[in-house]
């Protein structure tokens, strides 16, 4: 092992240590290296409260300890901020199928501005973690005629359509967009009934007052409820402990958001609450290139989103399970 | 309480003593312990992906076990319904067969849970006061509360009839409201257990009402099949032999091979509806029993495990039909052991997995279980064969003692 690497390992501390265990002597180092997870789990981490019954005291001390956290384990200064959610604010998304042209700039940014899992280039095992899946259909396969059924929702009327089930989210053509196809990516759709918090055995997962569901990471037990009860497969499991380069981690965090998770949690798309919390844009409506992504308010009867659903060709994706997205799909 | 410690230690001492085979059998199961402890270790220092799980199918052979057995724990209540209801004696005696069992598979099914959460550390998140369980939204909440329930109804009541029986005393009446109470609560659990995968609109192939139908009927033949075996294995091998009598084993029998027959139909109604509406529900199904085509691969790991499973079963019913081979114990035998197999084919791998194929966006990923995880599996089920053996050694030692049934 060269220098640089020691470096390196160091730097990254406790994650690595582990990762080395498992990737060394399957046979002896287990035994000999084990640890109650009790005592790999700090006492103060063990006994910290449900966000929401935090006060603003105990919040503080908690964020010190996850700072502290994040400067051992992978070498940064962060900022973990607790935004509260804006007053009169529920966020909506919509984006324009016709103009996407499956580019994934926006799943990449995400990945950046969310500090997701990258891939290891030591471990195999570690790979990379996305919140935004863009699927390709085949034009040919869109439902002719479904399009016509409208479902009244509280911000609008919108219109159903395309089956999922044909998908492919692993597309690789050498350019794209493919004449033949449209694509949809498809991120947390943030449910106005989400089944996903209704499931949670520990409500480690809820709807926050600005209409985004948000996890605390420090909650979750890991059993993946939420997961097989999303429709939408938007939520992500932590198999192991995520890999982040130092100098590839997004310090701007939020407890609720981009913070850098543990093993063994869920985790998922927040519409970026680190950002809009502030007003900013959320990262994949930035990076997208075509501007096929729109972000605002669905309680402002003026904002732009509320303009598409009351003038463009706008679905939602299964309609017909109730979950009421709020993410919003349309057409020219 | 001096009474009830010297009936602990008591205890104690007879479920560790015994013949050289009770011992070989006692080690044995300890190898399966050992070994799956060692690999749970092994999952804690670095986490859950030493499993075949990931986010495509997101459960697996942890949750289809933990599944399998409240189903063969919600069994007991078919011996304690005719024996303490319908006042049916010859279970009298096979009655505590039955409770240590659902004892045994509860231990099996919670300690499957263990395995298979992220943060175990964070399990107490999920109690009363001191965590924030989500009650009553989330069924497995509920699931919690019922099978932790029915695991101490399982313990207290056949508990305190020993204990009586070692005190030579009758058991107070108060202990009859608890025997009634375990006979809702038997069924509760595994209605509760369905409702986990049924209540989920994403899952279609769960979201049917067959789900606990389907569960219940599944779980009452192989529970008694279960039983059957255990039976025939401490009749041949121990000198209890003249306390389990034919009529006892035959009814259990027929117990096995109605609900067998109701689960099958439940099967076909449930294959009938899907294939025939040919919505695109049936994905799952068709997945499960023909695979899946995708760019010209087949995806279709499951199929022989979903055949043999519909065989197994289908062959048990032959077997039991017929007076003939019902009656040959060694015929029972078998067709006990394919029907207790074939249903845990079908719960194990046929039901929770498909679930999850294709994924909600349309992927189609195939999930087998790493040979880590499957050691921790059969660590899990050494576990409750280990507290099966030992009490049972200690509840027929003390019953066989001061209660001898006449002949
Ligand atoms: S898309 Fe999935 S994760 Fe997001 S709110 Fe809806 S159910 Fe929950
Ligand atoms: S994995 Fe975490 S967030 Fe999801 S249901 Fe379980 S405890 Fe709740």
């Amino acid at each position: 092992m060269d220098r640089k690497k020691e470096a390196q390992d160091k730097d990254m501390g406790r994650r690595d240590f582990i990762k080395k265990v498992a990737v060394g002597s399957a046979v002896t180092a287990p035994l000999m290296n084990f640890q109650i997870p009790i005592v790999r789990v700090s006492l103060d981490e063990l006994l910290q409260k449900h966000f929401k019954e935090m006060s603003e005291e105990e919040k503080k001390r908690v964020i010190e300890r996850l700072e502290k956290e994040h400067r051992e384990r992978y070498g940064v200064d962060v900022k973990i901020k607790t935004t509260e959610p804006l007053k009169g604010v529920v966020w909506g998304y919509a984006l324009n199928i016709k103009r996407c042209i499956g580019c994934r700039r926006c799943v990449y940014a995400c990945v950046k501005e969310n500090n997701q899992s990258r891939a290891s280039p030591e471990d195999p095992t570690v790979g990379e973690i996305h919140w935004i899946r863009v699927v390709e259909i085949e034009k040919a396969k869109i439902e002719p005629g479904t399009e016509g059924t409208d479902f009244r929702t509280k911000f609008g009327d919108v219109k159903v359509g395309i089956s999922l089930e044909e998908g492919e989210h692993y597309y690789d053509p050498e350019k794209v967009p493919e004449k033949e196809y449209i694509y949809i990516p498809i991120q947390c759709q943030q449910c106005e009934k989400p089944p996903c918090v209704k499931v949670c055995p520990t409500k480690a997962t809820w709807k926050e007052p600005d209409g985004v569901i948000v996890v605390d990471y420090n909650w979750c037990i890991g059993c993946r409820y939420c997961m097989a009860a999303c429709p939408y497969w938007a939520r992500r499991f932590n198999w192991t402990w995520p890999y982040l380069p130092k100098d590839e981690i997004n310090p701007d965090m939020h407890y609720l958001g981009n913070r850098i998770r543990y093993r063994g949690v869920v985790e998922k798309c927040t519409f970026c609450i680190q950002r809009t919390r502030e007003g900013r844009y959320p990262a994949c409506l930035e990076a997208c290139p075509v501007g096929a992504r729109k972000f605002g308010n669905l309680l402002d009867p003026e904002s732009e989103i509320r303009k598409i659903i009351d003038e463009k060709r706008v679905f939602r994706l299964k309609e017909e399970l109730g979950t009421e997205p709020k993410f919003f799909y349309y057409m020219d | 309480m001096r009474n009830f410690v010297q009936f602990i230690l008591y205890s104690l001492r007879i479920a560790l003593s015994g013949n050289s085979k009770y011992y070989a059998w006692l080690a044995s199961l300890l190898v399966l312990v050992i070994f799956g402890t060692y690999s749970y270790l092994y999952q804690l220092q670095n986490g859950l992906i030493i499993t075949g799980m990931r986010d495509q199918v997101s459960w697996g052979l942890y949750i289809s076990n933990f599944t399998f057995f409240v189903g063969v724990a919600a069994s007991a209540v078919l011996i304690v319904v005719p024996l303490y209801v319908y006042n049916y004696r010859e279970f009298e005696y096979i009655v505590t067969f039955g409770e240590f069992l659902a004892v045994s598979a509860l231990i099996i099914a919670l300690t499957n849970v263990l395995a298979d959460v992220g943060r175990v550390d964070r399990l107490f998140h999920m109690f009363p006061i001191i965590g924030t369980p989500n009650w009553p939204d989330s069924m497995l909440t509920w699931d919690i509360i019922v099978l932790n329930g029915y695991l101490l109804l399982n313990l207290l009541i056949p508990g305190y009839k020993l204990y009586k029986k070692y005190m030579n005393q009758e058991p107070s009446n108060w202990i009859r409201y608890f025997i009634l109470l375990s006979i809702p609560w038997a069924i509760s659990i595994h209605t509760v257990t369905a409702f986990i995968y049924a209540g989920l609109s994403a899952r279609p192939y769960w979201n049917t009402a067959l789900m606990a139908p389907r569960f219940i009927a599944s779980a009452f033949t192989s529970g008694p099949a279960m039983m059957i075996l255990v039976l025939l294995i401490i009749r041949r091998y121990t000198f209890y032999r003249k306390y389990i009598s034919d009529k006892a084993i035959s009814t259990l029998t027929q117990i096995t091979l109605i609900a067998m027959i109701i689960n099958l139909f439940l099967l076909l109604s449930e294959i009938y509806t899907v294939f025939y509406s040919a919505t695109v529900h049936q994905i799952s199904l068709k997945y499960l029993f023909f695979g899946l085509e995708h760019d010209g691969k087949l995806y279709a790991a499951l199929t022989p495990i979903a055949w043999i499973s519909v065989l197994m079963q289908v062959t048990s019913v032959g077997l039991l039909l017929p007076k003939r081979t019902r009656q040959n114990f060694k015929a029972l035998a078998l067709a006990c052991a394919l029907n207790f197999g074939g249903v845990w084919l079908e719960k194990g791998m046929g039901l929770i997995v498909p679930g999850f194929v294709p994924t909600p966006i349309g992927e189609i990923w195939e999930y087998m279980p790493s040979f880590m995880e499957a050691v921790i599996v059969l660590g899990t089920i050494g576990w409750g064969l280990l507290v099966y053996t030992l009490m049972l050694k200690v509840a027929k030692t003390i019953e066989g003692k001061q209660n001898l049934p006449e002949e």
